[in-house]
């Protein structure tokens, strides 16, 4: 029952979040109300069951990601003199109507399931998680049936790395 | 539960899709693809616990490419802002007639 | 004992192996005249002697039907099979044995004629493909390959008139044959396809073996077909409407206008009716159109030979008017009767062609000298030749007796046999328009017989017109020049020979000869098949003429009608005082009439070419380049750079603009995968 009402309470959080940084004219509002939807993320995570990907939200999304968004609006000084970008009339009208859509073909999809969920709280996967702990048991699947996508993506982020320094550098 | 934050999923991708939509601050506009992306893995996670841990490993794996893609596309913006001085993607127009 | 032809293929390939090398010399070295002078004759001379032996064979044995000489399959296509292959029997045997004989003593001839021409070896390439296509013409053995012969000899036609081309008179001429003949193919065309459509086949021995029992006799179809085959005629042998490009075609050497505007070409039609005579003598309408056309021609064109002044243009309205003779004969039914003529013809009027050539050849030598702008082929300069050209001018006369009808020179034999025929066949339904027919032919032979003594008075006889300082540069041809009219003048004398009617063969001394009507029946083979559809459907041919008389008696009368032309002809031109053509007034009242041809060529003009040209300017202005231009090409255009310009307005740039059209694609494809969904 408790549960139930975090999960709420939290998902009230995200949407809240993700309508203010949408519509904050300030960028650095923006992002703050986008971290704050990260952290309800996390929140409704854990009460999944995903703990570790609990954390790694928290500390690589909500940590690191938002603080490079911040870091580059600082560097770009978007801080303050900022001028209302938000588009009206036919773009809201417009904006609306596809986010609508989005909104109702997906809900559509969950409405009409095609696999049968659990309607209970339980779930194997917890008992999994009681066995091997919450890092094992994303781990287990990770180095042995993923690992070569596991170091694919290392290689992305390298890769990533260094082009966004030849991108950002002014003189390569 | 599990249903819900499907809707949930849903409800914070549309979000993310009417920002897209009518924001054009181009920082703004790459928080809102992330927020897409954190409603994917919404999704990624509640049914998780349907399937199996392998939702989790995507999800895993979407915060890797997340993090990749907001280094190169903040480069991106930075390089752009260093030619035009704004990050206002009206005046990124040079994709035009 | 059986035929076996021999190397007929090579008959037909020799010349074309010349066309090749004549026109590598002509594009490689043109100002070589060696090999061309060798080649070109050489392979007509080995054609002729192949033609010879099979003609000896053929003599031999005396085959019963046609002989099939197996080339490739042309055209394997569904029911239609079309074969290569060539077709000898006594009537192509006939046709070779012209087209080679004659053809070699014209290509000896041109060896003088063009020896001074920069286009020598070119020459030699054009006509020795003439030759190579006129072969296939009367060697092949189904209608497509005779219409590849006769499409060929036509762009030879063409080459050969235009061959002076840097004049635009010639190109127009050439131009001109080569519409004029197009409207003929278009009947030659539409026949063959409606031909294929009601017998299944193309081949000449399956289309007449089928025609009796595919047609009936007189029916709508196969006299549509046949007015179709002889509206190709028309184009091809230069019979009224189409024959105002003869004349023209003059502007060609005047070998070319030998062998290919008198001997050969032009009575392709001739021979084509001949070939096609069981499909002709089926539709007795087509008949009396093919003779009455012919009458007609023959009437026509020989009231314009009588008022020009023009050597070659005399000779070309008596081509036409011979050719007319032809069409009577074979119209009729009389087929043998047509290509006796023809064979005839080609003797004489090429003997006269080359003799004007060899009077122009020395009027313009003698004209070069002085540098006197005055037209060599213009009769009104010439006068009192004979002095001059002494064996140019009696070949000429035998010639003229020939084609005016004199015993004992061969056109008194062939003429005489045609327009008997016409008479003795004017029976039945055929009786009016044959009668009027018999006496217009008379009425031609009479002109014919007049404007040929005109001729030869202005040109060699009287006083010559030249001034003194050419007169002493007139000199005769050179031998390979005369050979060719000696021998010619001799095949025009003995020509008639081989086919003298009976009636006549059975007079004392007019006709003795052990072989009565030879040709005639040599022929039958070939002619059979029609004269059986005739001797069915028509009643029997009459003994006497429409106004009484037997064959005999009229031989005797045209004999005579023709001596006495002759005689008061000449003496009525020999009393005209001519005056060279610069210092002489137009002809008027009537005359000119004439000399203007009636005003054909001005009445097609108006007619025609006229309201043709207007009409394409019309279409190019509207329809070419407003329809098409406008609309259609440019309008494409600019219908693309209006859509996008349109498409263009929607690239604005604005990452939103892509990104709500992104969304509204995700959105379709969802509508697409899972519809299960709205």
């Amino acid at each position: 029952m408790i549960r139930e009402i975090l999960w709420w309470i939290f998902a009230a959080e995200a949407v809240l979040g993700a309508l203010g940084m949408v519509l904050s004219r300030n960028p650095v509002g923006s992002l703050l109300s986008l971290v704050v939807t990260f952290f309800g993320l996390a929140a409704i995570y854990v009460l999944l069951g995903a703990f570790f990907i609990s954390a790694i939200q928290v500390i690589v999304y909500a940590g690191a990601i938002m603080v490079l968004f911040l870091f580059v609006i600082m560097l770009l000084n978007l801080g303050h003199d900022y001028h209302a970008d938000l588009r009206r009339g036919v773009w809201l009208v417009l904006g609306g109507l596809a986010s609508g859509l989005i909104g109702f073909v997906l809900y559509r999809a969950v409405r009409t399931p095609s696999l049968e969920l659990p309607s209970g709280l339980t779930s194997p996967l917890d008992e999994l998680v009681q066995r091997q702990g919450a890092v094992g048991v994303i781990a287990a699947p990770l180095f042995r049936d993923f690992s070569v996508a596991f170091e694919v993506t290392s290689v992305l982020l390298l890769v990533a790395a260094i082009g966004a320094v030849v991108l950002a550098k002014r003189r390569v | 539960m599990l249903t819900l934050s499907l809707v949930l999923a849903a409800i914070l991708f549309a979000i993310g899709v009417l920002g897209v939509v009518i924001r054009r601050n181009a920082i703004i506009l790459f928080m809102c693809v992330e927020l897409m992306l954190n409603a994917a893995n919404l999704a990624f996670i509640a049914l998780s616990r349907a399937v199996g841990i392998e939702g989790q490993v995507f999800v895993f794996f979407v915060i890797s490419v997340a993090a990749a893609e907001a280094a190169v596309g903040l480069a991106i913006i930075i390089s752009i802002f260093r030619h035009i001085e704004t990050v206002d993607i009206k005046n990124f127009n040079l994709l035009r007639w | 004992m059986t035929f076996e032809p021999t190397l007929v293929w090579a008959i037909v390939l020799l010349p074309l192996l010349g066309f090749v090398v004549n026109g590598v010399v002509a594009l490689a070295a043109p100002e070589r005249k060696i090999v061309p002078t060798i080649v070109g004759p050489a392979v007509i001379a080995i054609s002729f002697a192949i033609a010879l032996v099979n003609f000896f064979g053929m003599l031999r044995t005396g085959p019963e039907t046609a002989v099939i000489v197996p080339g490739y399959t042309w055209i394997p296509s569904g029911s239609l099979q079309v074969e290569a292959s060539l077709q000898l029997d006594q009537l192509s045997m006939l046709m070779t044995l012209i087209i080679t004989g004659v053809g070699f003593l014209i290509h000896l001839y041109s060896v003088g004629y063009m020896h001074a021409d920069k286009g020598y070896a070119r020459y030699f390439a054009y006509i020795n493909l003439f030759v190579f296509f006129m072969l296939l013409l009367v060697l092949g053995s189904s209608f497509p390959l005779m219409f590849v012969g006769w499409e060929g000899v036509g762009l030879c036609s063409y080459l050969l008139i235009g061959f002076w081309y840097t004049g635009k008179v010639n190109a127009d001429a050439g131009k001109k044959a080569f519409i004029v003949n197009r409207i003929g193919d278009f009947g030659f065309i539409v026949a063959m396809l409606m031909i294929f459509a009601n017998t299944g086949s193309l081949s000449f021995q399956s289309v007449f073996a089928a025609a009796p029992s595919a047609f009936t006799y007189g029916g709508a179809v196969v006299t549509a077909i046949t007015l179709f085959l002889f509206l190709g005629a028309t184009g091809k042998s230069a019979q009224i409407p189409l024959y105002v490009w003869l004349p023209d075609a003059m502007a060609g050497p005047t070998p070319v206008s030998a062998l290919i505007h008198a001997a050969t070409m032009v009575t392709a039609g001739v021979y084509m009716v001949a070939r096609t005579g069981v499909l002709f003598a089926l539709a007795p309408v087509s008949m009396i159109v093919v003779a009455g056309i012919g009458a007609l021609t023959a009437l026509f064109a020989a009231t314009i030979g009588l008022a020009q002044y023009d050597i070659k243009k005399v000779l070309a309205y008596s081509t036409v008017s011979q050719l007319g003779y032809m069409f009577v004969g074979v119209g009729v039914g009389a087929y043998s009767a047509g290509i006796f003529h023809l064979m005839t013809h080609a003797f004489f009027k090429a003997l006269l062609f080359l003799g004007s050539g060899a009077v122009i050849h020395a009027m313009h030598e003698a004209l070069h000298h002085t540098h006197r702008d005055w037209d060599a082929q213009d009769m009104r300069n010439m006068g009192g030749l004979r002095r001059y050209l002494p064996i140019t001018f009696v070949t000429m006369w035998v010639g003229t007796l020939a084609i005016a009808g004199v015993w004992p020179f061969a056109g008194f034999f062939s003429k005489d046999e045609i327009i008997w025929q016409v008479a003795a066949r004017a029976v039945g339904p055929f009786r009016g328009w044959f009668t009027l027919y018999w006496v217009m032919a008379l009425v031609a032979a009479l002109l014919t017989a007049f404007y040929m003594t005109r001729l030869m008075i202005m040109t060699f006889h009287g006083k010559s017109r030249l001034p003194d300082e050419e007169r002493h540069h007139l000199h005769e041809v050179p031998w390979v020049m005369y050979v060719p009219l000696v021998l010619l003048a001799v095949l025009s004398v003995l020509g008639g020979w081989i086919n003298v009617p009976a009636a006549i063969g059975r007079m004392p001394v007019l006709g003795w000869v052990p072989h009565a009507e030879w040709l005639h029946h040599w022929l039958e083979p070939v002619t059979a098949a029609a004269e059986r559809i005739q001797a069915a459907n028509l009643p029997a041919l009459s003994e006497t003429a429409p106004f009484g008389g037997g064959e005999a008696l009229w031989a005797l009368v045209s004999f005579a009608i023709a001596v006495a032309t002759i005689v008061i002809a000449s003496a009525v031109i020999s009393r005209v005082e001519y005056r060279p053509a610069l210092e002489s007034a137009a002809p008027a009242g009537f005359r000119r009439v004439l000399f203007r041809k009636w005003y054909v060529d001005e009445i097609y003009d108006a007619l025609v070419v006229r309201p043709v040209i207007r009409a394409s300017r019309w279409l190019w202005r509207w329809i070419d380049q407003g329809l098409i231009d406008g609309v259609l090409v440019n309008g494409a255009a600019r219908l693309s750079r209006m859509v996008g310009w349109f498409g263009s307005r929607l690239q604005t740039g604005q990452i939103n603009t892509y990104a709500f059209a992104v969304v509204l694609g995700v959105i379709f494809l969802f509508l697409f995968v899972f519809p299960r969904l709205f």
